[in-house]
C-alpha cells in the first residue's frame, strides 16, 4: 500500500460528498441535491459484475479504489480501517482491509466464496461479486460470475497472461458471461510501456476469441495510483479508451425487451379463497425467458396440458406484458391445477421432458460425489430424485480438453456427467445467466448443495464457428 | 387482501420506479415466494424498522391478492420507541396480520437472561429469538438485513443456514449460483432469509419514496430531548438515561435506524420528508450503523460474533 493512496483515502474523508468531484471523472462538480436527483433518475439500470484475480494482482486495491473513488466508502468505515491498520503496526492505510475476510475465515483457514459490494453512479447501480482468486477456487468464480453481465480479470503487467488468467477466462466462457474486461494492472511498474500492454492485450484477446467470448476490452491500469480505474490517466497518453468505471457505466446490457419463447417456472400457487375472489387461482413466478402477454398460447410441462394466458396480475394491477426477470402472477384460461415445480412454456419450441440428460457440473462441496450416487436435483422450481449415472469426463481448464473420468468428483472439479431423474423434467440447454438450464445437486440427508450444473456439454459452447467471433477490442472508446 | 393504509402505495407508483429498483423488487418478491414454496412455518421478523416494513410491503405484494402466508415475530427489548410500537400495532391491525411478541423482560424476570451492566438490551434479543424459533418450530425466519450494512454481512447468503442453536457456521453456508436458493435443512435447523440482501440504504429510501410507503415518524426530523453518550445522541427515557453527569438538550433530530433506545443514536437533521432524507443520505459521510449503533462499535468483529450466536 503506497502512501499516496493512503493519503488520498484519508484526505477524502474530510471532503463533503456534495462538493467532491464527479465519480466518473471529468464532469463538473455537483452538489448533494443534484447528485441525489441523479442517483434517483428513472433511467438508471443495474449492472452485475464479478472480479477475478489474486491478491498479488492487486484486486483488493482495485476494488478499494473503485469503492473509494466512486464515493462509496464512508468516513467511519475508513476510520475503522485506519484503527485496524494502526493496530497491526502499519504506517499507512491498508485499503485491502475494506474487502478483508471474516475472523471465522482466518481461524478456520477457509474462504467464503463471494463478498458483495455495492456502489452507484448517476449512470448505473453496481453489484460487485468479489471472488477470491486463488487457483483452486473455481467454485468461487462460478458462484460469483454465475449471473454477472461482466467479469473483470486482473493481471500483473510484469507477468502478463498466466495460467490463472486463462482459467478465469475459461470459467467465464463456460458460464456464458457476455463481457470480459482484462485489467492490466501495475502498468506503472513497467514504465507505462505501451508495447508491454499491447502484447498482453493481443495474447489475451486471441485466447478469449478461441473461447468464443463475445466482447473483450483490455485497459492498462494502476490500481495503486488510480490510473484508469475511475479517472482517465494522464500518465498513459497512448491509451485513449475508457477507464474501468467508464467501461462499466457504458457496456451494453442485454436488451430488456428480448422476445423469444416464454419460460415461466411456477414458484407458488396463489389462492385467496375469499368471498370476493372464490375462484382466483394465480401462478406466481419470475419470467425466466421471453416476454409473456395475455392471450399467449402456452403448454404446461411436464404434463403437456395446453391453455392460454388469461391475465398477468401484480399488486400494482394487471399488466399487458411481463418480460424476462419480472416477478408476476399468471392466470390461465383453463383450470389445469398446476403446482410448484411446473413449467409454463410458450407452445413454439417447448422443451421435451426427459429423464436422462447430460450436464456440465462444478463440485461445490468437500464431500465427494461418486458415480452412482443418489441425490436430489433442483431444476427451475422443481425438485426430484436423481442418480449420477456416470461421470463422463473431467474438464482440464488449462487445455480445455477432457481427461479420463474419475470415480468421484472432488471440490472444484468441472466435469461432464449423465444424470437420470425419477420424474421427467423439461430441461434444455443452459443459457447465460442461468435462468434457463441451471441446476443444483443436493444431498438429501442434510440439504448440502453438492454441485452446481449447466444442462448440456458446455465445452462444446466454447468452440463456436469462427464466423461468430467478433474482433477483440483493445479499450476503444 | 389489500395493503394496509400505512403501507399503501401511491397510485401509479410502479411507473416511477427506476429499472434498477424494479429489478431489486422482482428479486425480493422471487425470494419471498421461494420461502412460501419451500418451507412449512415461515415467519417475518418485524421490528417496524424501515427494512422490516419494506420486507412486509414486498411480501404483501408477492402474494397479492391472497392473505400473507407468513406470521410476524417481534422480539421486544422493552426499550423500544413508543412511536414505533404504535406504528407496529397499527399496521398489524389494519392488515389483519398475525403478530407474536417475545418480550425480553419475561426472559429477565424468570432468570433466563441477566440485565447487562450498561443497560443495553440489544444483545439480549438473541436468546428470546432463538428460543421462540425453537418453541414455534419456525423453519424460515425472514429478516430485513442488507449486505451493505456491515462487513460480515457482505458475505451473508440470501438463504442462510442456522444450526439448532441458531448459530451460523461459515463452513456450512451454501453457494447460491443463478439465484437457485436451497432451503433444505435437517430437523431442528432453520434458515434465515434476507430478501433485501442486494439493497442499499439509498435504494430502500428511493423505493419508499416511489411506492409511497409510510414508515414510523421518528425516521423524520423532530424535536427531542437527548443527551450525549459514546459520541451519540440518545433519547431520554425510562430505560435508564440520562445517567448522572449527562445533561439533556432539546435538538432537532431523526433516526436512521430503529432499535433499542439504549443504543440507537439520533442524528442532527432537518429532513422532514422522504426527499430530504434521500438528499441527506447522499451527502452524509457516515454509514448507517456507524452513526447510530453503539453495539457495532464494541469491536472489530462485533457483528460477526453476535451473528454466530444466533443474532440477525
Amino acid at each position: 500500500m503506497s502512501t499516496d493512496l493512503a493519503a488520498a483515502v484519508s484526505s477524502s474523508a474530510a471532503v463533503p460528498a456534495g462538493s467532491a468531484e464527479s465519480p466518473s471523472g471529468g464532469a463538473p462538480a455537483v452538489d448533494a441535491h443534484q447528485f441525489a436527483l441523479q442517483l434517483t433518475t428513472t433511467a438508471r439500470r443495474l449492472l452485475r459484475f464479478a472480479t477475478a484475480g489474486s491478491v498479488d494482482d492487486g484486486k483488493s486495491t482495485l476494488v478499494g479504489r473503485l469503492l473509494h473513488d466512486s464515493k462509496s466508502v464512508l468516513s467511519d468505515t475508513l476510520d475503522a480501517v485506519q484503527r485496524t491498520s494502526e493496530a497491526r503496526g502499519l504506517d499507512t492505510l491498508d485499503l485491502s482491509l475494506l474487502v478483508d475476510g471474516l475472523r471465522a475465515e482466518r481461524e478456520q483457514g477457509i474462504t467464503i466464496d463471494v463478498a458483495y459490494r455495492y456502489f452507484a453512479t448517476p449512470a448505473r447501480s453496481f453489484i460487485l461479486a468479489d471472488t477470491p482468486g486463488h487457483v483452486q477456487y473455481t467454485r468461487n468464480t462460478v458462484t460469483g460470475a454465475s449471473t454477472a453481465d461482466l467479469v473483470v480479470i486482473l493481471t500483473d503487467a510484469r507477468t502478463g497472461v498466466v495460467d490463472q488468467t486463462r482459467r478465469h477466462a475459461a470459467v467465464a466462457a463456460l458460464l456464458g458471461v457476455p463481457h470480459l474486461l482484462l485489467a492490466v494492472n501495475k502498468i506503472d511498474l513497467v514504465d507505462y510501456d505501451q508495447q508491454v500492454f499491447d502484447a498482453i492485450a493481443t495474447e489475451f484477446s486471441a485466447y478469449a476469441a478461441e473461447l468464443g467470448i463475445g466482447e473483450v476490452t483490455a485497459i492498462p491500469i494502476s490500481a495503486l495510483h488510480g490510473d484508469n480505474v475511475v479517472i482517465a490517466s494522464e500518465r498513459i497518453g497512448w491509451y485513449t479508451g475508457p477507464s474501468v468505471l467508464e467501461h462499466l457505466e457504458n457496456v451494453d446490457l442485454a436488451d430488456e425487451a428480448a422476445d423469444g419463447p416464454v419460460r415461466f417456472p411456477v414458484q407458488y400457487v396463489i389462492r385467496p379463497r375469499s368471498d370476493e375472489l372464490p375462484d382466483y387461482r394465480g401462478y406466481a413466478g419470475r419470467v425466466a425467458a421471453g416476454t409473456v402477454r395475455p392471450g399467449d398460447e402456452i403448454v404446461v410441462l411436464p404434463s403437456g396440458s395446453r391453455s392460454r394466458v388469461q391475465a398477468i396480475d401484480t399488486a400494482d394491477g394487471p399488466r399487458a406484458a411481463a418480460r424476462e426477470g419480472e416477478s408476476v402472477t399468471l392466470l390461465l384460461q383453463d383450470d389445469l391445477d398446476l403446482s410448484r415445480g411446473d413449467l409454463i412454456a410458450g407452445v413454439a419450441d417447448a422443451p421435451e421432458p426427459v429423464t436422462v440428460f447430460g450436464a456440465t457440473v462444478t463440485q461445490l462441496a468437500e464431500r465427494p460425489l461418486r458415480a452412482g450416487a443418489r441425490a436430489l436435483l433442483r431444476y427451475g422450481t422443481s425438485t426430484t430424485r436423481v442418480i449420477l449415472s456416470s461421470i463422463d469426463g473431467l474438464l482440464d481448464i488449462d487445455t480445455l480438453t477432457y481427461r479420463p473420468a474419475p470415480d468421484a468428483l472432488t471440490l472444484n472439479d468441472i466435469a461432464t456427467v449423465t444424470l437420470r431423474t425419477a420424474d421427467p423434467l423439461p430441461v434444455e440447454d443452459y443459457r447465460p445467466g442461468g435462468a434457463v438450464g441451471s441446476l443444483l445437486i443436493i444431498e438429501p440427508s442434510d440439504g448440502t448443495t453438492l454441485a452446481a450444473g449447466m444442462v448440456g456439454d458446455r465445452r462444446a459452447a466454447l468452440h463456436p464457428s469462427t464466423s461468430d467471433h467478433q474482433p477483440p477490442r483493445e479499450g476503444t472508446a | 387482501m389489500t395493503l394496509p393504509d400505512t403501507l399503501r402505495a401511491a397510485p401509479g407508483a410502479a411507473a416511477r420506479i427506476s429499472p434498477h429498483l424494479r429489478t431489486l423488487e422482482s428479486e425480493a418478491i422471487h425470494i419471498l415466494r421461494e420461502v412460501a414454496g419451500q418451507f412449512d412455518r415461515p415467519v417475518i421478523l418485524f421490528s417496524a424498522g424501515k427494512d422490516s416494513v419494506l420486507v412486509l410491503h414486498l411480501a404483501l405484494k408477492a402474494f397479492h391478492p391472497a392473505p400473507l402466508p407468513f406470521s410476524l415475530l417481534h422480539v421486544d427489548t422493552g426499550h423500544n420507541f413508543p412511536e414505533v410500537l404504535a406504528y407496529r400495532d397499527r399496521v398489524v391491525a389494519q392488515g389483519g396480520l398475525r403478530l407474536q411478541v417475545a418480550l425480553v423482560q419475561e426472559w429477565i424476570d424468570d432468570g433466563r437472561l441477566t440485565e447487562r451492566p450498561d443497560g443495553t438490551r440489544n444483545p439480549l434479543q438473541t436468546v428470546p429469538l432463538v428460543d421462540t424459533i425453537a418453541d414455534e418450530r419456525f423453519d424460515a425466519v425472514i429478516g430485513g438485513a442488507r449486505r451493505d450494512e456491515e462487513r460480515s454481512r457482505a458475505k451473508e447468503r440470501i438463504f442462510s443456514l442456522r444450526d439448532s442453536f441458531g448459530g451460523w457456521d461459515p463452513r456450512r453456508q451454501r453457494p447460491e449460483p443463478w439465484g437457485l436458493y436451497n432451503g433444505r435443512h435437517a430437523p431442528g435447523e432453520h434458515v434465515r432469509v434476507f430478501p433485501l440482501s442486494n439493497w442499499t440504504e439509498l435504494d430502500v429510501w428511493n423505493y419508499i419514496e416511489a411506492e409511497g410507503i409510510a414508515v414510523p415518524e421518528i425516521y423524520y426530523a423532530h424535536e427531542r430531548d437527548v443527551f450525549q453518550r459514546s459520541g451519540m445522541w440518545l433519547t431520554a427515557g425510562d430505560w435508564g438515561g440520562p445517567a448522572k453527569g449527562e445533561s439533556l438538550q432539546r435538538r432537532t433530530v431523526r433516526y436512521r435506524t430503529v432499535g433499542d433506545m439504549s443504543c440507537t443514536g439520533a442524528v442532527d437533521s432537518d429532513a422532514t420528508d422522504v426527499r430530504s432524507v434521500i438528499e441527506e443520505i447522499v451527502a452524509t459521510r457516515i454509514t448507517e450503523r456507524g452513526a447510530t449503533r453503539a453495539d457495532d462499535q464494541l469491536g472489530e468483529a462485533a457483528m460477526e460474533d453476535r451473528k454466530r450466536e444466533g443474532y440477525f
